[in-house]
């Protein structure tokens, strides 16, 4: 059986905090044999051998990134909107110039600055992004919640989702947008009633859980009325998930707004939007003005992956459980 | 002033009945044992009689009035499982308080400590979840506790601790207990008479 | 020959804490343990003191921020991941604790089946009898009632879950059953006829490494007794030691655990286990509820060694 062994004692200065569990045990020449270490085991990424692995606090990092997309969206929409309307005045002396230290981004057939106006685009592409993911959510909460409540409700929501599933985005987006006559409330309105299903679902999946669950049962029976309970225990458990989902939407209203004005049905030629931007850059592409579409491109695909990175994070951060966690 | 099923019968949906005409009474003061093997409907009748579910047939009476609905009910249940039966997003404290549990002697009697009241349930062991719910069921309302094999998850030092103290306050409150189990020594340990649910 | 041998293991688990610190909590200190062929060895110990993670550990199936250190060997051969692989569900299997551990959306019959490298999967035209095989083994082994095998894991009551988690592991061939916590919740009669097969199957040579809080149980079939507490093994004993006060049990938890069964006693020891690495104690971690502890026992952690045929973590233990 085991043989007794000359174990040195544990250092004095150990807390519970930082136990380090590697610590070199080398006295009595006392072998450790270690166990053929597999990455899996450890978790690391390209780690291999012995040693404790780089660390990664999910949540430091969730920050750190979150704190970073929130700065860059803020400082892309308020430099937008801040900008005085002059400065994408026509100028047609400086028409079709390639990018240089007094145009960054260009200059496109009219002698406009293509750097200021993708800033202003993209401000004007932020909001309508806001307010289209921000009329989603609420769709998606008010039916998510309805559905939750009764089976019969529950019946028919679910058959409106699978409706507006199964139809594609862009068609479904393209004939919105027409049908409101086009401009910003069609887009708006377009999006808005195109990304709902999928976050109603989310909530509606959460609610009909959560009402099974046996702290709700207990919660009742200890007298609490149900908007207590739905407040205190439900609501908790729904926000973030919410929200996330909401921003979650911002990177595709974005992208479809695009789409659609660069289809010509959102917003008009005279206020600058990614669409529009891009839609006009296309005819000049042959003659050789890449950075019309180039510069505009990037920016967009900047901003969109902005807005992931942070519901990214958010979910990190406001998770239970499994992001505590650390690879 | 018993709690009393009368005639009670059960089933889920259109499928075979779990059981049937069943009644059973618990006088304050009284500790009842209900043994039976698993799937018999012990937990069931636990449910029923705690008012979590409606009774198919037959009727649930305290002091021979039904079971309030609204309010705090003063027959408690706890659940086996106790990971399930808090808010995992909760701290401690906070699912005392639902319960308005003040009384300090009470925690100490279960052997809760202090510092795992700021603790959330995913951060405590079976045994010391339990020893809340325990608390939460022991409010100044409750009259009659049904245990649902409450003490079947734990390790047999915690299930003596935690029962005996069960047991003291019951005795000095004058509750009634109902205690479901399939361990026959306990029942026979802690309980006056015990009922054997048929099988069916 | 030990079919699987534990040696000086310890498995600490990684966490963060707050929004930029980490800590490190340590499970499972220096944990030894085996099991021979044909032998049933009970692991007894109160939640949170380590017994599942040890099954994990021994399985491979510790989740991602899990270290290990220490060895572990089956069959004389140490135990790596590869190895592991290959033999998990062929001749290693694991009974789980939590019934979530069968697939919600697969009928029980099919889960029932033994996967072996040599057989592969189940092919189309062999389902039906594999499902008859396993509708048979559900019925008479375990006392399922008829039509269970075509039931799917949310219809069957706790009890029944379980019996077919048992089924699972047992329908094959293996060499090495580790069970965890299998049986809560079960009428005393099929808990009977469970021990019964368990016992039958250790004749045939099987290991069966066996986690349990509930000491009663363990002791109708178990050869030998291994004490948990706080993540490590106080105690080994012989089954017949348990018996009157527990007078020839040599470890003092275990003599409290004994004493506080309901056929026994009835007598509770108070206070409560330390939470893993939550509390760093010095010395014995059983000392603060310890009636005969000493200012040796808050020293040094004790050694094991070995008394009276088993073995004990205690300076005073004699």
């Amino acid at each position: 059986m085991k043989q007794t062994l000359e174990r040195p004692s544990r250092p004095a200065a150990q807390t519970a905090q930082h136990l380090k569990v590697n610590s070199p045990k080398s006295e009595a020449g006392n072998k450790r044999n270690w166990r053929p270490v597999h990455p899996r085991i450890h978790g690391g990424k390209g780690y291999s051998g012995g040693g404790i692995p780089r660390f990664r606090n999910p949540r430091k990092w969730a920050i750190i990134w979150g704190g970073l997309g929130v700065i860059w969206i803020a400082t892309v929409w308020l430099t937008g909107r801040l900008l005085p309307a002059e400065s994408t005045l026509t100028s047609l002396m400086d028409r079709n110039l390639a990018p240089a230290w007094a145009h960054p981004f260009g200059t496109d057939w009219l002698g406009r600055d293509m750097f200021l106006r993708t800033l202003k685009g993209l401000a004007t592409s932020i909001q309508v992004g806001l307010l289209a993911a921000c009329g989603g959510g609420l769709i998606a909460l008010l039916l998510g919640l309805a559905a939750a409540s009764g089976k019969a409700v529950d019946r028919v929501i679910s058959w409106i989702i699978d409706l507006f599933l199964s139809v594609p985005h862009l068609v479904s987006l393209v004939m919105l947008a027409f049908v409101f006559g086009g401009g910003l409330p069609g887009v708006t309105l377009a999006i808005a009633l195109t990304h709902w299903p999928n976050l109603a679902r989310i909530v509606r999946a959460e609610m009909i859980q959560l009402r099974s669950a046996e702290y709700i049962h207990i919660s009742r029976r200890l007298g609490h009325s149900r908007i207590r309970i739905a407040v205190q225990h439900m609501l908790p458990h729904l926000i973030p998930q919410l929200f996330v989902g909401v921003l979650l939407i911002f990177p595709h209203a974005i992208l479809h707004e695009a789409a659609i004005t660069f289809l010509g049905l959102g917003l008009s030629p005279q206020q600058p939007a990614i669409g529009i931007i891009l839609s006009e850059s296309m005819r000049y592409l042959s003659a050789g003005m890449w950075w019309l579409a180039f510069f505009p491109g990037l920016a967009l695909l900047l901003v969109v992956r902005a807005f992931d990175v942070l519901g990214g994070s958010l979910k990190t951060l406001t998770g239970t459980g499994s992001s505590r966690e650390v690879v | 002033m018993p709690l009393e099923a009368r005639k009670t019968g059960y089933r889920y949906g259109k499928d075979a009945w779990v059981f049937q005409d069943i009644s059973i009474k618990v006088q304050q003061g009284e500790v009842v044992g209900l043994w039976g093997p698993s799937g018999c409907g012990k937990t069931s009748l636990g449910r029923i009689l705690a008012g979590y579910v409606e009774p198919l047939a037959g009727q649930v009476l305290l002091d021979g009035k039904p079971l309030p609905k609204v309010g705090v009910c003063p027959v408690q249940l706890v659940f086996q499982h106790p990971e399930k039966a808090v808010n995992p997003r909760w701290r401690m404290r906070r699912v005392l308080k639902e319960a308005m549990i003040e009384d300090q002697e009470l925690l100490d009697d279960l052997g809760i400590q202090m510092n795992w009241l700021d603790r959330r349930p995913g951060e405590l062991s079976g045994g010391e979840l339990q020893r809340f719910c325990v608390a939460r069921a022991l409010g100044t309302a409750t009259r009659y506790v049904i245990a649902d094999e409450m003490t079947t998850m734990l390790d047999a030092i915690t299930q003596a601790q935690i029962w005996h103290t069960v047991m003291n306050i019951a005795r000095q409150r004058n509750l009634g207990l109902l205690i479901i189990s399939h361990d026959r020594e306990l029942l026979d340990r802690l309980c006056d008479r015990i009922v054997q649910m048929p099988t069916s | 020959m030990a079919l699987l041998e534990v040696e000086e293991v310890s498995v600490s688990f990684r966490r963060a804490r707050g929004w930029f610190g980490h800590e490190e909590t340590q499970v499972i200190q220096d944990l030894n343990l085996s099991v021979s062929e044909g032998e049933i060895v009970a692991v007894v110990g109160a939640s949170g003191s380590g017994k599942s993670v040890l099954a994990q550990a021994i399985m491979g199936i510790l989740p991602a921020n899990a270290t290990i250190e220490g060895r572990i060997s089956y069959a004389g051969e140490p135990l790596t991941m590869d190895r592991k692989l290959h033999l998990r569900g062929d001749k290693m299997v694991y009974i789980p604790q939590s019934v979530s551990y069968l697939d919600p959306l697969l009928k029980v019959g099919r889960q029932v089946q033994p996967v072996s490298q040599k057989t592969g999967r189940k092919h189309g035209s062999t389902l039906r009898s594999t499902m008859q095989k396993a509708e048979q083994e559900l019925t008479g082994r375990y006392g399922l009632p008829q039509g269970t095998s075509g039931k799917y894991p949310f219809e069957l009551s706790g009890g029944m879950a379980r019996r077919v988690l048992m089924a699972t592991a047992t329908s094959g061939a293996p060499k090495l059953i580790i069970a965890d916590e299998p049986t809560p919740g079960i009428h005393p009669e099929v808990l009977a006829e469970t021990m019964k097969h368990f016992r039958q199957l250790a004749n045939k040579g099987v290991g069966i490494l066996w986690i349990t809080h509930d000491i009663t149980t363990a002791l109708t079939a178990a050869d030998r007794i291994t004490v948990f507490y706080a993540g490590s093994n106080v105690e080994t004993a012989q089954v017949c030691d348990f018996t009157g006060k527990g007078e020839r049990l040599r470890h003092p938890y275990t003599k409290a655990l004994w004493n506080a069964l309901p056929q026994n006693e009835f007598q509770p020891l108070s206070g409560a286990q330390p939470a893993a690495g939550r509390q760093q104690i010095e010395g014995c971690s059983f000392a603060p509820r310890c009636i005969g502890a000493t200012m040796a026992c808050t020293n040094e952690r004790p050694e094991l060694r070995k008394v009276r045929g088993g073995e004990v973590r205690c300076v005073h233990a004699t």
